[in-house]
């Protein structure tokens, strides 16, 4: 028989059928599978909240991840790692939706909260609740920034991007939760000003301003194919691919989407200083010089020249009209990209990997034929999901922070040992797989348990973060814009924790700063030795730590304050601090 | 709780330890000097092997370097000259050619990568990528085998200059490069603490991090603690001497160039000196899809010319050439056809690295390409052979296999073939 349960949502409800098998074994009992009657839901609907009673039921998408997650265990043969304890869940949660650790209230409130749907209640308030509207969007305004223009674009001096455009428009559409396909479809078609302030801006053009007007907008081709579509055709701007099903053709004629784009320069009056640039479409006579057939031409390998009319992936051909009033290439690829499969699942696969560590491929953006999937029927029905409910960011990560794998302890067991897709297996995702923050995720987390009021407009934080992030990029020297981090874990990472000014300053001892307020509350040196831990790892130190503060302290001789500081730069540059578990 | 931080190696490290056994509280008798080793320059060379690789990001179109084609229709405007090796090569590389009697350009690469961060991945590793496994770079691979001929190192033994280079793979973060810009400046090196108390700041530190270790037992956490202890041996290092390049005389510094690359080869030389098994110089800005000779006579050329032949020349005087491979490449070469826009595309077809010191023979031209540069009619050589040989040039057994996190066996350098006119 099946078993009801209650979901409502944002203040609305209706009656849904939950499909539960009955649990095979004691692992895969989760507190999911704990339904209350509904008489006890319908009873305290009186005085919840909606938003606390949402939650009071499973949303159907998380029973199916974890039962395809579970299956894969029961396929290999592997038990999961147990559930993660409250607070390590809490630090995670908040790192990855809005890109931070929880301050010391926040955690403290959420260990108090009672309730067996308390994380799922945690969950809704980060991406409902006002107060974290902008560090939400924020925070993934800062992760697109990074995927659309890297790490380093917009920061050069005679770059055409503006960072802070790219992030304007992106922490615009975040908080207001706009549906992932419109904002694909945005930054696909936009046209205007790429600086805030300008006329006729339009902070989308970002991602493309600098990818359409050098080489015939190969760039601009392969980044949108890449990062919305989950195709790597790179490669085959000059031959066809080995091993991946896009041919030579395909290239040019996905790049033809793209030639009636273009960027134009705007100086500073009466320099030759760029101040901002414009993103236009305009009439496209063709290679060929004849606007009424546009066409590309390319090259062959054997030298040979072949023609190329904008056709999308799938085969769907456009009118080959250049003009720009019979046709705008960019809104119809844009159209055929939204109705595209390939889309919902990039979106998706992309979403899971930023939270669970790993995606469902390897690259997370690289969905073709040649490259196996871990987990092809989730990622298929994920896919579906999402397009389903109107590609809602919102409930797509609901949906994944809720899930079994994401509840799971970081801990690698006797019983899923095979599953390390650190050394190259497939992920399982039978246990949280530990990573490391990000420097934006380092970043923040340190402004926010130092509770250190940053000076200066909006606009002054962010030069001074943004300085501080470019210190970590290196370049790769292609005309690509390649670009890596040495915020990976090796040791100019370390030596920017152990000395660096970041660290100087939350380490501070001067009058007003974190430590100084510390010291002044409490009882004794063990309750501040308590908040320190609680402040940066959100949990109490063990007796090891806690007979190494007091001996810190005598080294200090009986200095309190030094002994915090020693014991606060050691938490900050641990493992536990840095990674994400 | 001390196990970590307690081995001290140099002469910054003794005097490390005599504050600190003068310190109360969380100094203990066994945190006392015992054993330490100041191993110089000259004893860690020793019998020590290094190599350095010259990275030309971008994919240099090596036709109009190495392989000339003068007259051909894909030749270009260069003409060639005589060497004090047995080829010729770009008259815009008249230093270079002083010096080519120790080293050997391979006119006979054939690859198939001609995407950047797929050749960048199989010039470095010899294998080509997979989505399941992550190949340690040569970098990581050299420093890894010959790290015992050099048990006094206290700085990283893989340090990339001005650039990315490749990562360690399945080898660990310990043996990732350490990035530097070419001024051998690095950031953040002074902590202006009193020497004891940053040790029993380490303390704390370490009891921290080996709890999270033992938790989790994930390799990630365990990783972080080997970087953190190379990190501390680091700061604490009178060799990091070796970094500051400014200390060379102006003679010198514009010997090799005062621009990024010769200051970066410079830097290279004086790590070797110093004991580094694997130094990589980057020189990127080689994409030339559009106006390439030009450039390359104005720009990339005489740059790459002073750098790489005072290196080259320094390296043999001190008598470290013997034991110190160079190597210079990029991802691919570029298309011998010139294309509209008067540049060179990617073309990893028929291309040249180039290759001397150590064990390896200099002064030859090992294959051919056709008369207009498009196909290779020799023996044709792989990312693969090109590794085996630099490290059979180094004295590191070819036969030599790892083994991957999840148990397979991987071939040192992709198990490829020795290029048997380099090595005798």
């Amino acid at each position: 028989m099946p078993r009801c349960g209650y979901m409502i949502q944002r203040g609305s409800f209706k009656l849904q059928t939950i499909k539960k098998t009955p649990p095979r074994n004691l692992a895969t009992m989760t507190r999911y599978s704990t339904i209350l009657p509904a008489v006890l839901i319908l009873g305290s609907l009186l005085t919840l909240r909606a938003s606390e009673a949402a939650e009071a039921a499973v949303p159907s998408q998380v029973t199916m991840i974890n039962e395809i997650i579970e299956q894969g265990w029961r396929d290999f043969e592997i038990r999961p790692a147990s559930e993660v304890d409250d607070s390590t869940w809490c630090r995670r949660v908040f790192l990855d939706v809005i890109g931070r650790v929880p301050n010391k209230s926040e955690l403290s409130e959420f260990l108090a909260s009672k309730g067996k749907d308390k994380r799922a209640v945690l969950v809704d308030t980060l991406l409902h609740d006002d107060k974290y509207t902008e560090e939400y969007a924020s925070h993934w305004s800062t992760v697109w920034t990074n995927i659309l223009i890297g790490q380093s674009g917009g920061n050069g001096r005679d770059t055409m991007i503006s960072r802070a455009g790219m992030q304007k428009y992106l922490r615009d559409s975040f908080a207001r939760n706009k549906p992932y396909d419109r904002i694909v479809f945005d930054l696909v078609t936009a046209t205007g000003s790429t600086k805030p302030g300008t006329e006729n801006f339009n902070g989308a053009v970002n991602f493309l301003i600098d990818k359409v007007n050098e080489e015939k907008g190969v760039l601009a081709t392969s980044s949108t194919s890449r990062i919305f579509l989950g195709q790597q055709v790179q490669c085959t701007q000059c031959h066809n691919h080995p091993f991946n099903q896009w041919k030579q053709q395909m290239f040019w004629e996905f790049n033809s989407f793209f030639r009636q784009t273009r960027s134009l320069r705007r100086f500073v009056d009466g320099t030759r200083d760029v101040d901002h640039a414009e993103l236009i479409d305009e009439d496209f006579a063709g290679e060929a010089n004849d606007p009424e057939d546009a066409l590309v031409f390319y090259e062959l390998r054997n030298g040979l020249t072949r023609v190329a009319y904008p056709v999308f992936t799938d085969g769907t051909a456009i009118g080959v009209s250049g003009f720009v009033s019979d046709i705008k290439r960019r809104s119809e690829l844009g159209r055929m990209m939204l109705a595209s499969e390939n889309m919902d699942k990039m979106g998706v696969n992309r979403m899971w990997s930023l939270f669970l560590g790993f995606g469902f491929t390897k690259p997370v953006d690289d969905l073709g034929p040649h490259n196996p999937s871990s987990h092809p029927e989730l990622l298929a029905k994920l896919a579906a999901e999402f397009r389903k409910n109107s590609y809602d960011l919102k409930q797509l990560i609901t949906w994944i922070t809720l899930s079994r794998p994401y509840n799971l302890a970081s801990v690698l067991g006797s019983n899923n040992e095979i599953d390390d897709p650190s050394i190259g297996e497939m992920p399982k995702f039978s246990r949280f797989y530990l990573r490391q923050m990000s420097a934006e995720q380092l970043y923040q987390s340190l402004v926010t348990a130092t509770d250190a009021t940053s000076q200066g407009s909006y606009e002054e934080q962010e030069r001074q973060r943004n300085r501080w992030l470019q210190q970590f990029v290196v370049a790769f020297g292609t005309d690509e814009g390649d670009e890596a981090t040495t915020f990976n874990g090796s040791i100019p990472q370390a030596l920017m924790l152990f000395n660096g000014d970041l660290t100087k300053k939350a380490t501070s001892t001067a009058g007003g700063s974190f430590i100084d307020r510390l010291s002044k509350t409490g009882k004794s040196p063990r309750d501040r030795v308590n908040e320190l831990f609680l402040t940066g790892l959100a949990r109490r130190p063990s007796r090891n730590e806690m007979t190494i503060a007091s001996k810190l302290l005598i080294a200090r001789k009986g200095n309190e304050k030094e002994m915090l500081q020693d014991m606060w730069w050691a938490i900050l540059n641990s493992n536990e601090f840095i990674m994400q578990h | 709780m001390f196990n970590n931080w307690q081995t001290p190696n140099g002469m910054s490290r003794r005097h490390f330890m005599q504050h600190l056994a003068g310190s109360s509280a969380v100094a203990t008798a066994s945190m006392t000097m015992g054993g330490a080793i100041k191993a110089n320059a000259e004893e860690m060379r020793k019998n020590g092997k290094s190599a350095i690789l010259l990275w030309m990001g971008g994919g240099p179109a090596t036709i109009d370097i190495w392989d000339l084609k003068p007259g051909a229709p894909t030749g270009g405007p260069f003409k060639p000259i005589s060497t004090t090796g047995d080829l010729q090569i770009c008259e815009h590389m008249p230093l270079v050619a002083q010096q080519m009697k120790h080293l050997s350009v391979v006119r006979s690469m054939s690859t198939r990568e001609a995407d950047h961060s797929r050749g960048r991945y199989y010039m470095h590793t010899g294998y080509v990528p997979n989505p399941n496994i992550e190949h340690p770079s040569y970098g990581s691979v050299i420093a890894h085998e010959v790290m015992d001929q050099r048990p006094g190192l206290e700085i990283p033994p893989f340090v990339s200059v001005g650039g990315a280079s490749a990562g360690p793979g399945f080898l660990g973060m310990a043996w990732s490069p350490f990035s530097v810009t070419s001024n051998g400046q690095i950031r953040n090196l002074k902590m202006d603490l009193e020497d004891n108390r940053l040790l029993q700041r380490m303390a704390a530190l370490d009891t921290i991090e080996t709890g999270f270790s033992k938790r989790t037992r994930d390799l990630p956490a365990s990783e972080h603690a080997k970087v953190l202890k190379k990190t501390f041996d680091l700061m604490t290092s009178d060799q990091m001497e070796a970094f500051r390049v400014e200390k060379e005389p102006e003679e010198v510094k514009e010997r090799y160039g005062t621009d990024r690359f010769g200051q970066g080869c410079l830097l290279a030389r004086r790590l070797v000196e110093a004991g580094v098994p694997f130094v990589e110089v980057d020189l990127g800005g080689w994409d030339n899809h559009g106006g390439i000779h030009a450039l390359f006579k104005d720009t990339k050329l005489p740059q790459l010319d002073r750098a790489m032949s005072a290196l080259v020349e320094d390296l043999n005087q001190r008598e470290l050439l013997k034991d110190t491979v160079v190597m210079w490449m990029g991802e691919f070469g570029r298309t011998p056809r010139i294309n509209q826009n008067a540049g060179r595309d990617h073309w990893a077809r028929s291309w040249s690295c180039v290759v001397g010191g150590g064990d390896i023979n200099g002064g030859l031209a090992v294959g051919e390409t056709s008369s207009d540069g498009t196909a290779v009619e020799s023996e044709p050589f792989s990312s693969e052979d090109l590794m085996t040989t630099v490290c059979k040039g180094l004295g590191i057994s070819t036969e030599k296999t790892f083994t991957s996190k999840n148990g397979r066996p991987m071939k040192i350098a992709g198990g490829g073939k020795i290029i048997s006119e380099l090595v005798a």
